[in-house]
């Protein structure tokens, strides 16, 4: 069962930017795109372990920032010919604010 | 389901020649096997080859490994890394390994490999001895490299030499003994065995010809070796790189046929019928190995073998060398002299440009090429050597290559390879055995368009990369692009660079979406490779104008620091010119202890560095550093990094001018400027030129008589020493002329070409026009850098430390517990 949690709004966000969340999992990365869709994964290149927070959105995807490999933002996976699989969490939007998917009994403070 | 159960193959031996016969299996069958790998390295299986290129610093291990574990997951192969296998029963049909477990099998496969040879010295066993083979030694050689010690290698065959190299780029002093009169007698004729080994002497290896080792020196570890004929060579590390021997011994322990090798049929079946054999721990016909190329054809006929073939068979095909020492090309096939009076010989030299070719011919055929210098056209003579082609239309014109040659006349027009030409089979990449064939087929399969997509897909030319430009031209060749047209950008667009930067100027686009609309960009927003480059494009084309795109830079110049490999930063600030003051110091001493910065190290640019800084407290690290007046360094940036200097006449007895005063003031002049890539300059106060001049982008050497501007060098993996621009004879001339040239390549410049290949690119001759003989053009240069300046001289860290820009970056966006 997911809490959904409140972690801020669109607007904190740069677009083709990211933010991080700190969680129980480790880091998340917070994508927005330049058609302000978001996505959330666990904040690290399947290749090395790269922060893809600090990487170059383009479309619906990141380039890592360490090694180039580029991922899909919807699935988490690595773009052929590299292979690999970073974990993609539920994220949605709702009037404006962003609600991140993690089970249940999690709670939320505002950085 | 099928119904036939899995006979089980055991392999003994993780390396190339099993896993490549293992690879082909697996392509032709891969249900027959229930497969089991014994390795006694405790690694994947990795490219022996390029161990060399690791030792030189060009590789890592992780790149070298071929398959990672994974690999032999997906294919259900059970792998034992680290367990030598120390008995075979093949009556019973059983392998036990040094852990004690044991596994039967129905076929099972030899892969040994080879042992060094290590010749019959006193000394041997002592600590500071070790062969060139594996991963291990390797590590042994890098851990003395280190420590900075002196190296002996013994052996000047391909590995010895190698060696050796690899040890000389670590900054080790290196001698080499070989026991011939010449270096790699086996591959090259006396000549070009001369010719490497003075272009190594000059790179500074020390070279005993004819030396016989007697033996190592040393009580407790090795000191050194003593010759027969006296010459002692004092070394903290002894290299033996002789020559390997096929490793028998489990060949031995299944009471197979022994002779040099394990001996096999031309079906790579050893004398008991379920056991193969492959590599170099083998001998066909009287051969044994240790080229990489007839083993990957063993591989193929084995593997061909195991899934039911039963007419595939194997014969030596013939051999070609080429050496992995950057910037030294040496290829060499077939016989290396005439043997007899009905052979000839046809030579080519070039001394001054070092170059040397010798073919040899019999009955109108080639059958030998020895090459130094400019190898291009040796995968050419190696196809005429095994087609066996008559040649004797074209044998006057066969020395100068295959442009010469096809065309008959001076080879402008058809300069390069004729793909068209070359043979399906030819081997393109040697050291991943990848055919003309294999590739054209991947290309109009897969629909690829880039080398890096061919490389993806082939492993051709990823390797040692030796034949990329033979992959290019097939690619070239099959995709139908014309191979002189410019390289797109990337795969969002078809243009170049150029054309894209001379459409802002020309359309006044001043977006990144203008570009990309006016130009039919495929994409919306770009990619990581397009974006940083139009970002740059359009801030050098519009300056004051064009707003910075913070999402179209990587993560070093967004943050304006450097990202390191754990994901902390590192931080430098400016000391201009090489100079600081004891108040600044203090401050970065501070900023160290106050923020536990891990690592403060001098860097090559006459500044320090604060390593290991967390991202969030960079902004409190900056503002620090602001309060006692420093700024950033760029040393993240694609833009002027430092200005090196030694002390000049203020202090030094030998300095002619104020090299010190004239450094600063030119990193006060272009500091914050944007480039193409890096741009890193240096001004020494004598000939003596102790600030390295001669290896920077823009290099200041003063004389007596005033300022020579050199420009173009590069100290990185190509080091590229720079050409001489002009004589000037005052310090405001150095500005002028130094900020037109940087200007110059701000405007044409390619985004990540250095100044070094954008001066190759456009000739010397062209940039003396634009600088030297263009008075008012270059007055014009200078204006627009100057004008440029205006907008870009803002310290970023100043910026971002007072919360202005970006703020956002440096915190998360919410904390969830």
């Amino acid at each position: 069962m997911n809490d959904w949690i409140d972690i801020g709004t669109l607007a904190d966000i740069p677009r083709l930017g990211a933010r991080t969340v700190d969680t129980p999992l480790g880091e998340v990365a917070v994508f927005r795109t330049n058609e302000d869709e978001v996505f959330a994964l666990i904040n690290k290149c399947p290749h090395k372990n790269g922060p893809l927070s600090e990487g170059i959105v383009m479309g619906r995807k990141v380039a890592c920032p360490l090694h180039n490999w580029v991922i899909d933002l919807n699935s988490g996976q690595a773009q052929a010919p590299d292979e690999g699989c970073t974990t993609p969490l539920p994220l949605k939007q709702e009037a404006g604010r962003l609600y991140l998917g993690l089970a249940a009994g999690k709670k939320v403070a505002h950085a | 389901m099928n119904s036939v159960p899995r006979q089980r193959l055991v392999v003994i031996g993780n390396g190339m020649a099993g896993m490549r016969t293992v690879e082909e299996l697996l392509r032709r069958a891969p249900v027959r096997y229930d497969i089991t790998v014994f390795g006694a390295e405790p690694h994947p299986n990795y490219n022996r080859i390029m161990l060399s290129s690791v030792l030189a610093g060009e590789k890592t291990i992780d790149d070298i490994v071929i398959n990672p574990l994974s690999w032999y997951a997906e294919a259900g192969i059970t792998l034992h890394a680290g367990d030598p296998v120390v008995g075979i029963d093949a009556k019973a049909k059983i392998v036990t390994a040094a852990s004690g477990r044991t596994v039967a099998y129905d076929k099972l496969l030899l892969a040994t490999g080879s042992k060094p040879l290590m010749p019959p010295l006193p000394g041997l066993e002592l600590p500071g001895v070790v062969a060139f083979r594996d991963i291990a030694d390797t590590d042994a050689m890098l851990k003395a490299a280190e420590a900075k010690q002196r190296a002996v290698v013994i052996g000047g065959g391909l590995l010895g030499l190698e060696a050796a190299w690899g040890l000389k780029r670590r900054g080790m002093p290196v001698a080499l003994v070989h026991l011939m009169p010449t270096l790699m007698e086996r591959q090259l004729d006396v000549e070009a065995g001369g010719m490497l080994q003075k272009d190594l002497t000059e790179r500074g290896l020390h070279f005993f010809t004819q030396g016989q080792t007697e033996r190592v020196l040393g009580d407790t570890k090795a000191e050194g070796v003593v010759l027969a004929d006296g010459r002692s060579i004092p070394a903290d590390l002894v290299v033996v790189a002789i020559g390997i021997r096929p490793n028998v011994d489990m060949g031995k322990a299944a009471g197979l046929d022994i002779n040099r090798g394990i001996v096999v049929g031309d079906d790579m079946a050893t004398s008991d019928a379920d056991i193969y054999a492959v590599g170099e721990c083998v001998e066909h016909r009287g051969q044994v190995f240790g080229l990489v190329a007839p083993i990957w054809e063993q591989a193929k006929v084995c593997a061909a073998r195991l899934a039911g073939d039963n007419v595939a068979t194997y014969a030596t095909p013939p051999l070609s060398t080429r050496l992995k020492i950057t910037g030294i090309d040496v290829f060499s096939a077939g016989k290396l002299a005439a043997e007899d009076d009905s052979d000839e010989e046809v030579v080519f030299r070039d001394a001054t440009k070092g170059v040397y070719r010798k073919l040899v011919v019999r009955d109108n055929t080639l059958v030998g090429a020895v090459m130094y210098g400019d190898v291009a056209d040796g995968g050419w003579y190696f196809d005429l050597i095994k087609g066996g082609a008559d040649v004797s239309d074209m044998r006057d014109r066969l020395i100068f290559g295959q442009a010469f040659a096809d065309s008959g006349c001076c080879g402008g027009a058809k300069a390069g390879m004729d793909v068209a030409a070359m043979a399906d089979d030819s081997q393109i990449c040697g050291c991943n055995g990848v055919s003309k064939g294999a590739i054209v087929a991947a290309i109009t399969e897969k629909g690829l368009t880039t080398l890096d997509e061919v490389r993806a897909h082939t492993k051709a030319s990823a390797s040692c990369g030796m034949c990329t430009p033979q992959v290019q031209a097939i690619l070239s060749f099959v995709t139908g692009a014309d191979a002189a047209a410019p390289q797109a950008m990337c795969t969002c667009t078809e243009h170049g660079h150029d054309h894209v930067r001379h459409a802002i100027v020309d359309q006044r686009l001043k977006t990144q979406d203008a570009v990309r609309k006016a130009l039919g960009w495929k994409t919306e927003d770009g990619c990581a490779k397009c974006r940083p480059a139009l970002n740059y494009y359009l801030l050098c084309a519009w300056p004051g104008e064009y707003v910075d795109d913070y999402r179209s830079r990587f993560i070093n110049e967004r943050v304006h620091a450097n990202i390191q490999k754990d994901g902390t930063y590192s931080v430098v600030p400016r000391m201009w010119g090489g100079l600081t003051t004891p108040d600044e110091l203090r401050a970065i001493a501070d900023v160290a202890d106050k923020f536990q910065i891990p690592t403060v190290k001098v860097t090559g640019g006459q500044r320090i560095d604060l390593l290991g800084v967390k991202k969030q407290d960079l902004p409190a690290v900056w503002a620090d550093l602001n309060k006692a007046g420093l700024v950033s360094g760029h040393a993240y940036s694609k833009g002027l990094r430092t200005v090196k200097t030694c002390v000049g006449s203020e202090w030094c007895r030998f300095g002619t001018q104020d090299s010190t005063g004239l450094g600063v003031k030119l990193e006060k002049l272009m500091w914050g400027s944007w480039t193409p890539h890096k741009v890193k300059l240096a001004v020494s106060g004598c000939p003596r030129n102790c600030a390295e001049a001669t290896i920077k982008d823009i290099g200041i050497i003063c004389v007596e008589a005033g300022y020579d501007m050199v420009i173009g060098g590069n100290g990185g993996i190509e080091v590229r020493v720079t050409d001489p621009l002009v004589r000037l004879s005052t310090e405001d001339e150095v500005l002028e002329y130094a900020s037109a040239f940087m200007q110059l390549y701000r405007e044409e410049g390619r985004y990540l070409e250095r100044t070094a290949p954008y001066v190759e690119r456009v000739g010397l001759a062209y940039v003396k026009k634009r600088i030297l003989e263009d008075d008012a053009g270059r007055k014009a240069l200078y204006a627009r850098f100057l004008f440029s300046q205006s907008y870009a001289q803002n310290d970023p860290w100043a910026e971002r430390a007072s919360g202005g820009v970006d703020s956002h970056e440096f915190q998360p966006l919410a904390v969830v517990s």
